[in-house]
């Protein structure tokens, strides 16, 4: 019984490393990059917690526009992700939400290449569903008894936030100062705070359970997003496609639809 | 003595304390006593060392009991409950700070209840670190004392039981004296669970400076843009989780 077993599992495995071998072999059309070079193969994004939603999108169609090409992504606070680059992590391109968390990488030789800036992003007020704590304004957040989440100040959205808060001349104390923007907007979803400031397209893509409140200050916060690939990019070819189609027409249209704003021309 | 032991004996040493001497290797020396000065550093400390002691007291006023009704009181169910005590030990952490914030949370089952009642809300309060560190550190105490019961002569609290002594002054006057250095040492190990957690913490009550912010928190997020800092609040945590688990272990748990 037990031999069985172990044959029916080993059959398995052999059968899953012959399919592997064979998509490793190459049965499919190489799809030709920038270069000529053949794009394919795997590429490991590193991408700012903002862009969770709009980069999926963006990998599912770039996977789709080069057959044999698997995009995977993780997610995290963008000084974080820069933490990880400058320690070696094995990734291909990073995407950052300002270029204050992108000047590390660069400074420490690990980018290939300049970054370019492919999307802007601005904060906006996130109240759980209809606004429990009546918060209209960015003044509102002070008042006693409403419970505010931010960023921590070393990730680009809490940096946003102390320049808004500062244009403002509002002196906030939040509860909890998250390590990304997908933490304080959790604790809007699970009305654990009255607000958090997080980006339009956090706002946006949590719709259904959060409310946004738009402010005028945040227009003075605004993040430029670069994107680079990276000097230890196992797959430089298919990394630099991926690059192009972030900042390509294609690219663009999927971020404003997610409610990015274009770069400054 | 089958030498063959030594090998992988060995490889188990180094893989537990290399880490350890490369955090000593990259410590920035020079600039420590400065470091160490930097406001933030003792803020962490000290609330780190606060949140661990409550925390362990409410496990001890909580454990204790518990582990002696799992050890002395015979009922049905009681291998389903002694099974369900150790659940958080085997929980990753974060999964408990969601659990805790779905109960104890604004909307949570009683959080909601206590808001309404009392006022009390405890995500992002320092009340909330040491609930969310209790429930992660109990079973260690719970665990260390129940099998100190089980272990304890229970002829001494049948002594005393002829001789007159209520149940209540046998648990003070017997039980609690004979198992003493079990309670100790599952103190200091609920402690030391407690002074290292992160998970449900950053996940339950948050992240500020003062208020929630505990040491491992601190070295997380100084990791993201410092990393002498980061490794400097290593150190200390590490020191200071060292000095204590070895005074303690001399004076209480005393090994072979």
């Amino acid at each position: 019984m037990t031999g069985t077993t172990t044959r029916t599992a080993l059959a398995g495995a052999f059968a899953l490393a012959l399919a592997l071998a064979g998509c490793a072999g190459g049965s499919d059309r190489p799809a030709p990059g920038e270069s000529g070079a053949e794009v394919r193969g795997p590429v490991t994004v590193l991408a700012a917690a903002s862009l969770t939603e709009s980069f999926h999108r963006l990998g599912d169609e770039f996977e789709a526009a080069h057959p044999g090409t698997t995009v995977t992504f993780s997610f995290a606070g963008s000084s974080a992700l820069a933490t990880q680059v400058n320690q070696g992590a094995p990734a291909d391109v990073f995407a950052a939400a300002s270029p204050a968390t992108m000047r590390p990488v660069t400074d420490a030789g690990n980018a290939a290449g300049e970054p370019a800036t492919f999307a802007r992003n601005q904060l906006v007020i996130a109240v759980p569903k209809g606004n429990p704590g009546g918060v209209g304004a960015l003044a509102d957040l002070t008042r006693p008894g409403v419970k505010v989440a931010l960023c921590a100040e070393q990730v680009p959205c809490g940096a946003a936030a102390r320049t808004a808060l500062d244009a403002a001349g509002v002196a906030l104390t939040p509860v909890t100062l998250e390590s990304d923007v997908k933490g304080a907007l959790a604790k809007v979803r699970l009305g654990e705070v009255d607000a958090a400031l997080v980006y339009r397209t956090d706002a946006t893509a949590a719709a259904s359970q959060v409310d946004a409140v738009e402010f005028p200050e945040s227009a003075r916060a605004v993040n430029d997003y670069p994107i680079v690939v990276l000097r230890q990019a196992g797959n430089p070819t298919a990394a630099r496609a991926f690059v192009a189609y972030v900042l390509s027409d294609r690219g663009r249209a999927a971020l404003t639809a997610a409610g990015f704003q274009p770069p400054r021309a | 003595m089958p030498v063959a032991l030594f090998v992988p004996a060995g490889l188990g040493l180094a893989f537990l304390v290399l880490p350890l001497t490369g955090l000593l290797a990259r410590a920035p020396w020079a600039t420590l006593p400065q470091r160490l000065a930097a406001p933030g550093v003792l803020t962490a400390l000290r609330l780190s060392l606060l949140t661990a002691t409550g925390a362990t007291l409410l496990c001890l006023a909580l454990g204790v009991p518990l582990a002696w009704v799992l050890a002395r009181v015979r009922f049905p169910g009681r291998r389903l409950v002694r099974a369900l005590v150790t659940v958080p030990l085997v929980l990753p952490p974060v999964v408990g700070g969601v659990a805790l914030l779905l109960v104890f949370g604004r909307r949570g089952l009683l959080g909601g209840w206590l808001d309404a009642t009392f006022g009390v809300t405890l995500p992002f309060t320092t009340a909330g670190v040491v609930l969310a560190e209790a429930f992660v550190a109990m079973p260690f105490l719970v665990i260390a004392v129940e099998g100190a019961l089980r272990a304890a002569d229970s002829r001494y609290e049948e002594a005393a039981a002829t001789l007159g002594a209520g149940r209540w002054t046998t648990f003070t006057h017997v039980t609690l004296p004979l198992v003493a250095p079990g309670v100790a040492a599952g103190a200091v190990l609920c402690w030391a669970r407690a002074l290292g957690e992160f998970g449900a913490t950053i996940t339950f009550a948050g992240n500020f400076p003062g208020r929630t912010q505990t040491m491992p928190l601190a070295v997380y997020l100084a990791l993201e843009t410092d990393l002498e800092a980061a490794i400097v609040l290593s150190l200390v945590l590490l020191t200071v989780s060292v000095a204590i688990l070895a005074g303690l272990r001399d004076r209480w748990v005393t090994g072979p």
